[in-house]
Order: C-alpha cells, then structure tokens, then sequence
C-alpha cells in the first residue's frame, strides 16, 4: 500500500477498529459501496473484515486503511475519477 | 517427510502428478507484544520439519526481529512484505495451502479476515495477548482458532498451538 502514504489524504478517523470505522461510513456518509478484501481503490488494496464500505462524498473516497500496529483510519481523499469510477459500481 | 499434492498443482509438463511440498504463510502482526517472535520461529521449525515450507510475511519491524534472531536462516525461509503479500494473493499471482495469522490487536482480526476472503488457504488464528478474548470473540469468519493468553512467556501459547498441531492436519 505504498501508494497511500503520497496522497493527499485527510484523516478523518484515527486508531479506530474496523468496526468502528464500518459504522462510521454508514452512519455518515449517504453514498457508499460495499467491496470485498484485496478490491482495488486507487493503488491500495483495501484490507478489512467484509464487506468493506467505501463512501462518497462528491469528488472525495472515503476508505479505510489498516496497518498492523497502528489499527484502522479512515482516510479521505479528493479524486474525481476514482470518486466516477467507484459510482460506476453496482451497488 | 510430509509431501502435499494440492488441486491444480503438482503437474508436470508431460501431465504427469507430482507432488510439491506444501505451503505455509505467516502473517506477522504488529511486535510490541514479544511472544510473536518467539512462537512464529517455533512455529516455522515445526513446519519445516513436517515438510511444509513457510513463508513469513509481517511488516518491516515485526520481519526484521526475526531475520536478526535467525542469521543464517537456520528456521527462516522465505520472508516478505505483508502488504506485498495481499497484493500476490489478491492478484492469484501466488497462495498457500495453510495461513497462520499473528493477532493481539483488532488490526490483525481485520488482517486475518483479509485473507480468509482472498487467499484459498486453511487459515489458523493464533490469538494472544492481554485481551485474547475480546479479539476472539471478534472472530466471525472460518478458521481454526489457537488462543492464549500470552503476553512475555510464550509457553501457555506453544502448548495451545502444540494441542492443535496444524503441522500434523
């Protein structure tokens, strides 16, 4: 997931569980998408428990990004294509 | 030697069955707590002498602490990036016949929900640490859980582990 760390991201969760961050995007945000472990959003295969929700938020992803010491994050980040892309998907 | 033969592997390019020994991953998680190490190394030993061959695939600290331990690569084979890993299973460019996941934390539930869902390996929990119950009870995916609390002896988990024996399945 090397790709992630050279974004602009924002965080808009920190040291979360899965769970919590699931929960959070559901409850938040009105536009998402469930995916299965290893999808693709841009270069980072996402990790999680399924089904993982990815939200939209106009030209912003919402996903979440774990890492083994540090939990989950919930990380946003603006790129319309990608935002297109994701929306293209059958929900 | 135990040789393992699984479907779709093991054949030559005349068609001819052959078997291949199999293969194991261990998905490190994150160090902080020491019987990661100690049981991982356990573990690879026992595998290799069941003649199954591991691979260890943690981040760059949780590898790093066993490739110092073991020089000469007396236990340790092949040792990788975890989130390299992910990427070969979820692209079916390589998997494993059996997957062990280190967890203490809720990353390493989310990690070994990963690739319960990626990977067609049989996947084996190993759970310690100080909140060993609560990260169990978390667990709602198929795999065969090895669980202790375990935090700076590893014994009470090697006799978890050895009471499974997933070398010997």
């Amino acid at each position: 997931m090397g790709c992630v760390e050279s974004m602009n991201y924002e965080i808009v969760l920190r040291d979360a569980t899965f769970k919590e961050s699931r929960d959070y995007i559901k409850k938040t945000y009105a536009e998402f998408r469930d995916v299965l472990p290893g999808f693709k959003v841009f270069d980072t295969h996402v990790i999680g428990l399924p089904p993982i929700a990815i939200a939209l938020d106009g030209d912003f992803v919402i996903f979440p990004f774990t890492k083994p010491c540090h939990g989950t994050f919930l990380l946003r980040v603006e790129d319309k294509n990608e935002a297109a892309r994701l929306r293209a998907l059958k929900k | 030697m135990k040789l393992y033969q699984s479907e779709g592997m093991g054949k030559s390019v005349t068609g001819e069955p052959t078997t291949q020994p199999a293969t194991a991953l261990l998905v490190l998680g994150c160090p902080q707590v020491p019987v990661q190490t100690s049981i991982a190394l356990y573990l690879i030993n026992r595998l290799k002498k069941a003649g199954i061959v591991p691979t260890v695939a943690g981040n760059k600290a949780a590898n790093t602490l066993l490739v110092v331990a073991d020089p000469e690569r007396h236990y340790l084979g092949e040792v990788m990036d975890l989130d390299r890993a992910v990427v070969q299973i979820t692209e079916k460019k390589r998997d494993f016949d059996c997957c062990f996941v280190f967890i203490h934390n809720d990353a390493g539930v989310t990690y070994a929900g990963t690739m319960s869902a990626i990977s067609k390996a049989k996947v084996y929990t190993i759970i310690y640490g100080e909140h060993y119950e609560d990260l169990q009870k978390q667990i709602d995916f198929p795999c065969t859980t090895i669980a202790a609390k375990a935090v700076h002896n590893p014994l009470p988990l090697k006799k978890a582990l050895d009471e499974v024996a997933p070398w010997v399945a």
